[in-house]
């Protein structure tokens, strides 16, 4: 085009005294933006193609490179913005809705952020946990509502089926499409060892995952990708997906182009075609309907597991949550507007639905409220970023935690959220054959279990603290949260005090 | 005894490798300073075609047609390990002709070079290993 409208937002910056040029940048730049001019012996970057994934700085041996925020300008506005004024220019040449992956970046508040956790100091005492024991296994799904006896006064199992955890944190649903083969098996490998689960997402699971289903979970989303009895009875919980923190309303669409002999067989569609998950499921339109669902897959799987109903956190989510809780479901799953995503309208990722630390503690005292807490077990979603945020979001009032930005990093994302362009040059996002074996599940499952064993520390430890020798007495314990910065609606909401209180 | 193996499966053909090599073989403790405008001649070689890659290295055969080959007495096989004496070695090749795997090489001084599982230089764990990134070139026991 010979009018460039936007400049660069990164700059490669080489340091040419420490480039030895071995070409690695090069060769591991799927965006191609580094050259090597053989003529000149001298590597070379064009900025306008960089992402900011940090595959060259990572790689590269001597520390050659970096990357910076192009300090080119607009005039100062702090009405129009360089972003607001680049998305028009984008959407002026192209005419589509603007596309993004990954979380809601924009400046909202982060609620974690303004909430401090409780110690102990004198009058009771802490816990070191590295002498004491110190308990992080929850179970999820249905408790009973009573103790029942037959007529000799003997107890009667009444118990629903459960989940067992060894900590309350579970890798979110990611489906095959949008994540790789090699993610799927790190994620797969490490539940396993670790003793949680992860979850499918909405694009079934490939024939060589079945044999880490005691650990899955296996989603059954709108588009019904890859449903059918094997799918449903090798699982260990069956979530049917109503809606994604990221996108809530609307539906997911895997393009063709990734569609694949594999992913086609796994989904069960003809290679090539678009794979689009409807915004609506087409029959359920209230909870009745969802009620139906919620049985039919208990009845195909005997009754065996439980089945967990993820909704996107939106205005009325505690009064959904309380249909959910009576529709037969064992687990609602929240997830808020930070939540994850492989691709999503931008208009509509960061400005759809609530911060998920508001819709958790408003379904809890809801569901408390309305006396039905019981019936179903909590698990929240949309940017868990440490064990601090896995500590608060138990204590105001959830069983476990989903996480799934938080593992991708782990296995090497640098958040780019490029996703959509179907590049990750760290092996993730990406179906293409020659990036996914840049991620070597034998490592990457690795450092999920190092990432998940050092939260379960930091979580023990933070637990000690505060003198909770299990993560039982924690949950919804909102004493031992205080508010910061927040006003008195604010507080209400979180249901806790403000710090000083 | 530990060899150096080879997946390609994971090999990326990165070519860190053959850079890590290199600066194994050199003193500087710095890569940049090491390796600022030569020509490197690494022990490792990538291979690659049609998108598939992997290195090459010297497999320290438990009957090597090198040392049995060599005319000088330069080559010989230690506890498993197969170095070379550069002062012994007159630059014959018939190393490099008899190797089947292309392993062994001309150096820049005219005697060979090959991979002596970095014993001389680095120590422990040979540099191509540790500087792989995906774990693509690994350093093991694998029984005989």
């Amino acid at each position: 085009m010979a009018v460039e409208y936007i400049y660069p937002d990164y700059e490669i910056v080489r340091d040419y005294d420490r480039c030895i040029v071995c070409r690695v940048c090069e060769r591991q730049c799927a965006n191609e933006a580094h050259e090597y001019l053989s003529d000149k012996n001298k590597m070379v970057a064009d900025n306008a193609k960089c992402v900011n994934c940090h595959r060259c700085v990572s790689l590269c041996p001597t520390r050659a490179l970096k990357i910076v925020k192009s300090d080119h300008t607009f005039k100062e506005n702090a009405n129009w913005t360089g972003k607001s004024i680049k998305e028009i220019y984008k959407q002026a040449g192209s005419g589509g809705v603007l596309l993004s992956s990954m979380g809601n970046p924009e400046n909202y508040p982060v609620y974690f952020d303004k909430i401090l956790l409780n110690a102990s100091q004198v009058t009771n005492p802490s816990i070191d946990p590295l002498r004491e024991p110190m308990e992080t296994r929850v179970y999820l799904g249905a408790k009973p509502e009573r103790i029942e006896r037959d007529e000799k006064g003997r107890l009667i199992n009444n118990l629903k089926p459960q989940l067992k955890l060894s900590m309350p944190v579970m890798f979110s649903a990611m489906s095959y499409g949008s994540i790789s083969y090699n993610a799927h098996e790190s994620l797969a490998r490490a539940a396993t060892e670790l003793g949680i689960l992860y979850n499918t997402g909405e694009g079934g699971l490939h024939e060589d995952f079945y044999k880490y289903g005691k650990n899955t979970i296996v989603q059954v989303a709108s588009g019904r990708f890859g449903v059918h009895k094997k799918y449903l009875e090798s699982s260990a919980a069956i979530e049917i997906k109503m809606g994604q923190g990221a996108k809530p309303g609307i539906g997911g669409h895997l393009p063709g182009t990734k569609v694949g002999e594999d992913i086609s067989k796994t989904r069960m569609i003809p290679v090539g075609t678009d794979a689009i998950s409807p915004a609506p499921h087409h029959d359920i339109y209230s909870i009745e309907d969802l009620r139906q669902l919620v049985y039919s897959l208990k009845e195909a799987t005997g009754y065996t597991k439980p089945v967990i109903v993820k909704i996107a956190a939106v205005h009325n989510v505690a009064l959904i949550a309380s249909g959910i809780a009576r529709s037969g479901a064992d687990i609602i799953a929240i997830d808020g507007f930070r939540g994850g995503t492989g691709a999503a309208p931008t208009r509509i990722r960061d400005h759809v639905g609530i911060p998920i630390e508001l819709a958790l503690a408003s379904v809890d005292q809801r569901l408390r409220d309305e006396g039905i807490r019981n019936n179903v077990s909590i698990v929240v979603a949309g940017s868990i970023r440490s064990s601090a945020d896995v500590v608060k979001a138990v204590a105001l009032g959830a069983d476990a935690v989903y996480i799934g930005t938080a593992a991708l990093i782990a296995l090497g994302c640098h958040l780019c959220r490029s996703c959509h362009t179907g590049k990750c040059n760290w092996g993730i996002a990406t179906q293409r054959e020659d990036l996914v074996k840049r991620l070597n599940p034998n490592l990457g499952y690795k450092r999920l279990v190092n990432l998940m064993n050092a939260w379960k520390h930091e979580i023990k430890e933070m637990m000690g603290g505060m003198g909770i020798n299990s993560i039982e007495s924690l949950k919804g314990n909102r004493l031992m949260l205080r508010g910061v910065g927040l006003n008195e609606k604010e507080l209400q909401i979180l249901g806790i005090k403000h710090a000083g209180e | 005894m530990k060899r150096v193996y080879v997946n390609e499966k994971w090999c990326l053909g990165c070519h860190l490798c053959e850079y890590y090599c290199a600066f194994a073989s050199t003193n500087e403790k710095d890569m940049a300073r090491a390796l600022k405008d030569i020509r490197i001649h690494p022990r490792i070689r990538i291979e690659e075609k049609d998108g598939i890659s992997f290195a090459v290295s010297c497999r320290h055969c438990d009957e090597p047609l090198c040392v049995k080959g060599c005319i000088t007495g330069a080559l010989t096989r230690k506890d498993g390990i197969i170095t070379i004496d550069r002062n012994r070695c007159i630059g014959c090749y018939t190393c490099i002709l008899s190797c089947p795997f292309g392993a062994v090489s001309p150096s820049e001084d005219g005697a060979i070079q090959k991979c002596e599982l970095c014993i001389k230089t680095a120590g422990g764990t040979p540099k191509c290993v540790e500087g792989c990134p995906n774990g693509a070139i690994v350093f093991e026991e694998r029984g005989e």
